[in-house]
């Protein structure tokens, strides 16, 4: 409900910027962005399409925050767990048909996983702070994926990967004949079950084992965790490493998906990894959430392609996107902070409180033993 | 004089004056009352945490106010100190009625006030930390010459010893109290809270103290004593007030009352205040300690040093001492929580030194730790999940990495219904949201419940009120009659008093004697705990 009323807000405040940049086709744009990929299948099926790669880095943002932990490096993650499936895709052209695809997201999954791992063990063992290690992380993937391309897997004229093997593209399991208007269809693919396979799994993960138990336990705290005998460091490494895993699929889905779109030799950090991020905050880190609003950003993408027809240049769209995603994620701190101020009117505060330390009052709920 | 305020304050009146309290002041009964609170009603979302509450402070009296955690204590006195409004009730001196909006205005009517944890600056000295706020400046610059003989002369008046040019983190606790009772009688307050200012001292100290209050009184000041502790109330108290649920339960002539009778009003049924316990019979050693070092991780000090001694099945041994002198540190290299440097730990009969802190527990370590927030509860967790933490990976609560929810909310009921945990929305209840008693009785009933062979609790009562702090005491000793091993690390004196077989008292992080709960009396356990005598091992 929360989260409702926070894309409302969005909504309109990216009304109002429309109206000042361009106040004849304000409407018609709106409109366009509000239906987003309701306009014909083809584009429902660019929402899928778009929504696959953005709901893996939100789980991935989302599951390290359940368990603690800021996972910013989605954009190493992401893209190194996109190197690995596509040099697999070019290079391992042996593996039969199915298989082919399937080795390529296992090796994104063990990419991304790698450098999740890294800045948990940095964390567990030496308690270097995850945010820095995770943006070192994001460069040197960038970089090295770089330096990789070029190695091994590069097309010199279009100064990018090769494209993959047909077998490595991920099959459409008869999705373009469902999303499809006049005579093109959509890029959507099965990677759009894959992403909401993925949120259930972590779903049960962390809301139904003993190992999310445990994960969560040291998240919301880890002196007690360790209290209780949980291994904190491993589920410190787990937890890094589950979170990179989740980020190196998005990754391989994006570029396995046979839209035509290979790794670009380019000194730009993978946006995908973090527009994970207000995607998690938006689906309040639960998995399930992340999927439902991993779908609705990408509802605002589509529907930003759009309104290019009403005469708005792509960068106001992107504005306009990046103000409705950025009101929705304030609007939902915002509501927090409304809410504990309400909670704790009464309350003195920071320092008064310590001055009667022991002051029982009960929230509500409470007790008064 | 420095400091000195106008005495007389235009206060404002308020003219809603209707309550009994007013009615008693109109027929000429209130007149002698320096501080009075009348029908004071506070409340917060959900509770009431002052309901019509009636306090009168006579002038030149000792008034302590007594209550359970959550009885309305410390909120009556935020409201006189000006935290809270009330939202009903009036607040009058000397008969006439003020308004206190703040804690300047409760300074300015000459009210001040000791906080249980005292605020001071540690890196200024004690007069620096005494003329704060009142300073005398001239020309922009410090002048501290007349401040200094003010602050001596209130001190030799008063028995206060200080030294006033020692810094306060070089200074103890005792010195540190005194330093904010000089604090109050700088700004001639005249009207002095004390809040459980005996919670952190040792017996000498309190002696002292209440020597000091009782000097401070004979010089016309007015002392507010809030504790919840019955012993003190009778050394030096005047009248009392009751407290219970937020309600004014009675006023008594302190006299005239016995301990058994003001802890059945504080508590609302009559409680045991001694412990039943019968004679011990220690049996095999369930632990021993052998010439365990443990190291500060931060401060690389050596905290634990050369620490040896064995706990029997079927006795509670206490580890006595003032807070700091390694009793922490010793637990958590007992426990697993920290690496001591040298030494060795056994459990029965197996070297743990280096066991995992889940084989420790899995093998009949049971652990009450010391602050319940840090270690012993995941506050965000719910009750029922809480109430698991030691437990959910063994066979009935887990099937393949897949908890089994039924079990652990049955579970958790049966332990709420055994140990009588009340909290707003039972097992389901987020275990932030429940209070401090509570809380603590979820750990004790989850720890208990394990069936540790040794059980290692460190300050159970802490901060609880009688009810729970008896109900705690009797399961320990149930625990030692059935056969466990108990190492009971506390604080309180009455509690290694009475609940201990056998006492350890530890000083700087040595063993600095054996002692026999019997014959050492509680003056005899200060001196040792301050480390002002030694006794050789074999004393009992």
């Amino acid at each position: 409900m929360s989260s409702f009323m926070a894309i409302l807000v969005g909504l309109f405040v990216g009304l109002v910027i429309l109206l000042v940049s361009n106040p004849g086709q304000a409407i018609r744009g709106f409109l366009a962005i509000l239906l987003g990929g309701f306009v014909d299948m083809k584009n429902l099926g660019q929402v899928f399409y778009f929504a696959t790669p953005i709901i893996l880095t939100g789980l991935s943002f989302g599951f390290a925050n359940k368990t603690g932990l800021f996972n910013i490096g989605g954009a190493g993650q992401f893209i190194i767990g996109a190197y690995a499936a596509v040099y697999v895709g070019v290079k391992w052209g042996f593996l039969p048909g199915h298989a082919h695809w399937i080795v390529a997201l296992a090796a994104a999954l063990l990419a991304g996983a790698l450098w999740g791992l890294v800045p948990g063990v940095l964390k567990a063992f030496y308690n270097v702070n995850e945010v820095i290690a995770c943006i070192m992380m994001n460069y040197i993937g960038m970089y090295m994926v770089n330096f990789l391309v070029v190695k091994t897997i590069f097309d010199s004229l279009r100064n990018q990967s090769m494209r993959v093997a047909s077998t490595a593209v991920l099959p459409k399991a008869g999705l373009d004949k469902l999303f499809f208007t006049g005579n093109s269809s959509s890029s959507v693919n099965i990677g759009i079950f894959i992403a909401v396979l993925a949120g259930v799994v972590i779903y049960i993960v962390l809301d139904k084992t003993k190992f999310g138990y445990e994960l969560k336990a040291c998240g919301y705290n880890r002196n007690a965790a360790q209290y209780a005998g949980i291994n904190e460091k491993r589920s410190i490494v787990m937890s890094m490493a589950i979170a990179g895993a989740l980020s190196g699929l998005g990754g391989a889905l994006l570029y396995l998906a046979g839209a035509g779109k290979s790794i670009e030799v380019v000194d730009v950090l993978a946006i995908e990894g973090f527009n994970g991020i207000p995607v998690a905050l938006l689906g309040l880190s639960h998995p399930l959430g992340i999927l439902l609003s991993g779908i609705f950003v990408a509802h605002l993408t589509v529907g930003g392609f759009n309104m290019q027809l009403y005469d708005f240049v792509p960068q106001v769209i992107d504005i306009i996107i990046a103000v409705i995603i950025y009101f929705s994620a304030f609007a939902l701190v915002l509501k927090g902070f409304i809410q504990s101020f309400f909670k704790k009117g009464d309350e003195p505060s920071g320092d008064e409180k310590t001055i009667f330390p022991d002051i029982d009052i009960p929230e509500k709920g409470g007790d008064v033993s | 004089m420095p400091c000195r305020r106008p005495l007389f304050i235009q206060y404002r009146v308020n003219l809603k004056c209707g309550t009994a309290c007013c009615e008693a002041v109109i027929r000429g009964e209130g007149m002698e009352y320096i501080i009075e609170m009348c029908n004071i009603r506070k409340e917060f979302p959900g509770i009431v945490a002052n309901d019509d509450i009636t306090l009168r402070l006579k002038k030149g009296e000792i008034h302590a106010l007594l209550g359970e955690n959550g009885a309305g204590k410390s909120t009556l006195m935020s409201v006189l100190f000006g935290l809270y409004q009330q939202e009903k009730g009036i607040i009058k001196k000397n008969g006439e009625t003020v308004n206190i909006k703040n804690p300047n205005d409760a300074n300015r009517l000459g009210i001040g006030m000791v906080h249980q944890h005292f605020k001071l600056v540690h890196n200024f000295t004690v007069l620096e930390n005494i003329i704060l706020g009142a300073e005398t400046v001239e020309g922009g610059r410090l002048k501290t010459g007349e401040a200094a003989e003010n602050v001596q002369s209130l001190s030799e008046r008063y028995g206060l010893k200080v030294d006033i040019n020692a810094l306060i983190s070089d200074i103890g606790v005792g010195m540190q109290q005194r330093v904010e009772i000089l604090k109050m009688l700088y700004r001639e307050n005249e009207i002095l809270i004390f809040d459980e200012p005996t919670a952190v001292l040792t017996p000498q100290e309190i002696d002292e103290l209440m020597k000091i209050m009782k000097e401070l009184v004979s010089e016309d000041k007015t002392i507010l004593f809030i504790t919840h502790k019955l012993n003190e109330i009778k050394n030096v108290a005047d009248r009392c007030t009751i407290l219970r649920k937020g309600k004014h339960i009675g006023t008594v002539e302190v006299a005239d009352t016995t301990k058994e009778e003001m802890s059945e009003m504080m508590v609302g049924r009559k409680v045991d205040l001694m412990i039943d316990k019968g004679e011990a019979k220690p049996g095999d050693v369930i632990a021993s300690v052998q010439h365990l070092n443990v190291r500060n991780q931060l401060s690389h000090k050596l905290v634990v040093n050369d620490v040896s001694f064995e706990v029997r099945v079927g006795e509670i041994v206490c580890l006595a001492g003032i807070d700091g002198n390694g009793q922490s540190e010793l637990v958590y290299a007992l426990t697993g929580l920290l690496q001591p440097e040298s030494g060795k730990i056994e459990m029965k009969g197996q070297d743990i030194t280096k066991a995992s802190i889940r084989k420790r527990n899995t093998a009949g370590l049971g652990h009450i730790p010391e602050d319940r927030h840090k270690h012993g509860l995941i506050l965000d967790y719910n009750l029922a999940y809480n109430l698991v933490l030691q437990r959910y990976f063994t066979e009935g609560f887990q099937e393949h990495g897949f908890l089994k929810y039924d079990k652990i909310y049955e579970y958790a009921d049966e332990l709420i219904e055994k140990f009588d945990i009340r909290s707003g929305q039972g097992s389901k209840t987020p275990v932030r949201s429940m209070s401090g008693g509570n809380q603590q009785k979820a750990i004790v009933a989850r720890e208990i419940d394990r069936d540790p062979d040794f059980l290692i609790a460190v300050q159970p009562t802490r901060g609880l009120d009688v009810g729970a702090i008896e109900y705690i005491h009797k399961t320990l000793v149930e625990e030692r009659d059935e056969g466990r091993g108990i190492l009971l690390v506390s604080l309180e004196l009455d509690e290694v008093m009475n609940l201990s077989d056998r006492i350890l008292v530890i000083y700087e992080g040595e063993i600095v004697a054996e002692l026999d709960p019997e014959k050492v009396t509680i003056q005899d356990l200060g001196l040792y705990m301050a480390g002002s005598k030694r006794g050789d091992q074999n004393e009992i």
